[in-house]
């Protein structure tokens, strides 16, 4: 199973990652500074984009979440890979 | 008095959604099932992944409101650190044959669970509630929270020390370097307390 994927799937994977990491240390720094509107800006802009590169990995590999659209009509791609299988 | 709820974002939400993803990538080098030996005690240990995300997220409830957001996003924190660790272990030892696993000191975890990940410690103790406490005081709680941290640090670097696999050493400098980032926010939730309690004493 290992290394299956296509070399885009790492790619925007890992920009998803990136991206991502940013929300994560804006949301604990904004837990103990919710008072900081320069954070705030800078939460909802990667927000913003984080939504926008996760949308486009679904449609090539189907959902990240629940909740997320199934593009393709013939196959449940939530089904796998998981991310222990990549 | 409270602030007003902000509006809820993508990942936010009042239930727990599962993402497809790692929060950071995991690659292993070689099958090595000694390394996912010791791997394990983050995974079920007194001060690992599993203990850290039950702690905090129960702590929550009875914690002052100005904490309560902390603890939930480090608690959920935790719980993708898991999926990292679990994802180590069953990468390190997927291929191993049963003798390489006895040689690799998991001859009784064979035994008793084949190849299935289970919540024990690096010697083999079942995972066990007593690893944390909920005290009901804030500033003991939090306490209890950064000497946790602290505590999942060291881990990692004795586990670093331990580890001769480059691709998975990036990955747990990654988690090392979280844990300090989870008990410098702590310890300002510490400050934050304080802060408030000092007030009521003087109004």
């Amino acid at each position: 199973m290992a290394n299956t994927m296509p070399i885009e799937y790492y790619q925007q994977l890992e920009e998803i990652q990136a991206v991502d990491f940013v929300i994560d240390e804006l949301v604990l720094y904004l837990d103990t500074h919710p008072t900081d509107q320069n954070a705030i800006q800078q939460y909802n802009h990667f927000a913003l984009y984080s939504k926008q590169i996760k949308q486009k990995f679904e449609e090539s590999y189907g959902p990240l979440q629940k909740g997320s659209v199934n593009i393709r009509q013939d196959y449940w791609a939530w089904s796998g890979p998981w991310p222990w299988q990549v | 008095m409270r602030s007003p709820a902000p509006f809820p974002q993508r990942g936010e939400e009042i239930v727990w959604i599962y993402e497809k993803k790692l929060q950071y990538p995991v690659k292993v080098s070689t099958c090595n099932p000694t390394l996912a030996k010791y791997l394990v005690e983050q995974y079920g240990g007194a001060d690992g992944e599993l203990a850290a995300a039950l702690r905090y997220l129960n702590q929550r409830y009875t914690i002052p409101d100005k904490v309560i957001g902390l603890l939930t996003d480090i608690g959920t924190e935790e719980f993708a650190h898991l999926e990292m660790i679990a994802t180590m272990i069953y990468k390190l030892t997927k291929d191993a044959k049963p003798q390489a696993l006895k040689e690799a000191g998991l001859g009784e975890h064979y035994v008793q669970h084949d190849s299935a990940l289970f919540y024990n410690n690096a010697a083999g103790v079942p995972f066990s509630a007593t690893y944390f406490q909920a005290k009901g005081d804030p500033i003991a709680d939090l306490y209890e929270d950064i000497a946790a941290e602290e505590k999942a640090r060291a881990t990692y670097q004795w586990i670093i020390d331990m580890s001769d696999d480059p691709d998975l050493n990036d990955s747990l400098r990654y988690l090392r370097e979280r844990e300090i980032v989870h008990s410098q926010r702590f310890r300002e939730a510490v400050e934050i307390l304080k802060d408030e309690r000092d007030r009521q004493k003087i109004f």
